[in-house]
């Protein structure tokens, strides 16, 4: 066991923590946005709208991150076209890149695990709003938009939790993340087992937190 | 279409053998995840706490950390630990391991940590009068497990294993970082060759789509086979 290397990698490695929590926290942020976007979509009645929905988050559930990242950074930079627009600014950033497809990825499943919660709310809570003369648009926001963040927390706590793990890919496309530089310094000094205590130590010390942080507002928002 | 063809002129029959490889990975890994299920689920619904804690932190590390970089300890460490153990019994030659028993077994233990949760959540929800009853009717310990608790157990756990397999299937696209020649590994040869990576990446998702659609269909029946009674 190199204590010593254990030691002088913990602060690079914390400092490669913090593009870690930045890719999270981009990626869920416009993930949240996508996935309510869809969720309300598969709530429509309108079947060709509610299939392309569906279509979404099926593809994206269905496929790894892997391949979906790669698309987007490998993939989309052959289009000559795409070259030529201002989408190319973004798009030639590996940075942006990963954002992306965690963003995409993350939102069909948040769109999935929101559009369960919608469907779970009683329809008599809906009809009391309606018929204490509420208009439809603000028992949408003010009583069904609360009561679905609440039924869906402990899902989207997992959610984030497996998305932390899934912004470990950012590495593939060049990016020094916790992973990233992981990587380096293991196929640097050829001591894995060290290297993984610490990098392995932070990851678990960052899902302990959001754990717990989702716990905490599942008791806060909790009905009884 | 004609970068799809078989032969020497297209990619066609070295996908298709990728996909063979990444269906040979993901059941072995599935496999080798029951095994480490077997081992830690009586663990973790032991009395003892000392056991608990070993499988609790079994499951926990795994859970937390992401799959890279487990891929990556037993990618880099893999050869160090197993030419250390062949050095304790005197044998000092370089020992390569082969990248499909790494890869499988790195995510075989990710995906036990997830098979073990499934298992130890549907024994959990067993009523305890089934417990009781075969008690009661006097069956032996292994007739208890095999004749009551099993079957009881595999129709409540089927549902989430296959979450379980649809992670552990698109988990494997990882292992190509270690140079395994799978789906991925291979689109990755075949986009750097033919410098068409938006095709064969695309390709390479419908692929998976196919097998994760392709596996849920299987599973659905397993699962009504299951429920039959219910």
């Amino acid at each position: 066991m190199d204590l010593e290397l254990m030691i002088n990698s913990f602060p690079k490695l914390l400092n490669a923590a913090v593009i870690t929590l930045k890719l999270l926290s981009v990626s869920l942020i416009i993930g949240l946005f996508i996935g309510l976007f869809f969720a309300i979509l598969r709530l429509n009645k309108n079947i060709l709208i509610n299939r392309f929905a569906y279509g979404y988050s099926y593809v994206f559930r269905g496929t790894p991150l892997l391949v979906q990242i790669f698309i987007i950074y490998f993939g989309l930079g052959q289009i000559e076209y795409l070259r030529s627009t201002v989408l190319w600014v973004i798009l030639k950033e590996p940075y942006w890149c990963a954002i992306i497809a965690f963003a995409l990825n993350t939102g069909a499943y948040t769109s999935e695990i929101l559009r369960s919660a919608f469907q779970t709310i009683k329809p008599g809570i809906i009809e009391a709003g309606k018929s204490l003369g509420i208009s439809n648009k603000v028992i949408f926001y003010k009583i069904q938009i609360p009561i679905a963040i609440r039924q869906s927390l402990p899902a989207y706590g997992n959610e984030i939790i497996l998305m932390m793990k899934g912004t470990s890919l950012a590495s593939t496309v060049t990016i020094m993340d916790l992973t990233g530089v992981a990587k380096y310094i293991i196929s640097t000094t050829f001591k894995p087992i060290e290297v993984f205590i610490v990098a392995g130590g932070i990851y678990l010390f960052m899902t302990f937190i959001i754990h717990n942080v989702i716990k905490f507002l599942e008791k806060k928002y909790s009905f009884n | 279409m004609e970068l799809l063809a078989f032969g020497d002129t297209g990619w066609g029959d070295e996908l298709f053998y990728a996909t063979l490889m990444t269906i040979a990975v993901s059941i072995t890994a599935m496999f080798i995840g029951f095994l480490f299920a077997l081992i830690f689920t009586p663990l973790k619904l032991s009395k003892n706490k000392f056991l608990n804690f070993i499988a609790n932190s079994y499951t926990t590390i795994i859970r937390g950390v992401p799959e890279l970089l487990v891929i990556y300890l037993f990618f880099f460490g893999g050869t160090g630990a197993v030419m250390f153990v062949a050095s304790i019994f005197g044998y000092n030659e370089y020992i390569e391991i082969n990248a499909f028993i790494t890869g499988a077994f790195a995510i075989g233990i990710i995906s036990g940590a997830y098979s073990t949760e499934v298992f130890r959540g549907a024994i959990q929800s067993i009523d305890n009068g089934q417990f009781e009853a075969a008690n009661v009717l006097g069956l032996n310990k292994f007739g208890k497990f095999f004749k009551i608790i099993l079957p009881q157990t595999l129709r409540l756990a089927i549902p989430n294993l296959s979450n379980v397999w649809q992670i552990t299937l698109k988990d494997t696209s990882l292992i190509s970082v270690t140079g395994l020649v799978e789906i991925m590994r291979q689109s990755y040869i075949a986009a750097g060759s033919t410098r068409d990576p938006l095709f064969f990446y695309s390709f390479a998702a419908v692929l998976y789509l196919l097998l994760t659609f392709v596996s849920m269909k299987l599973i659905n029946r397993l699962e009504v086979r299951y429920s039959r009674g219910y």
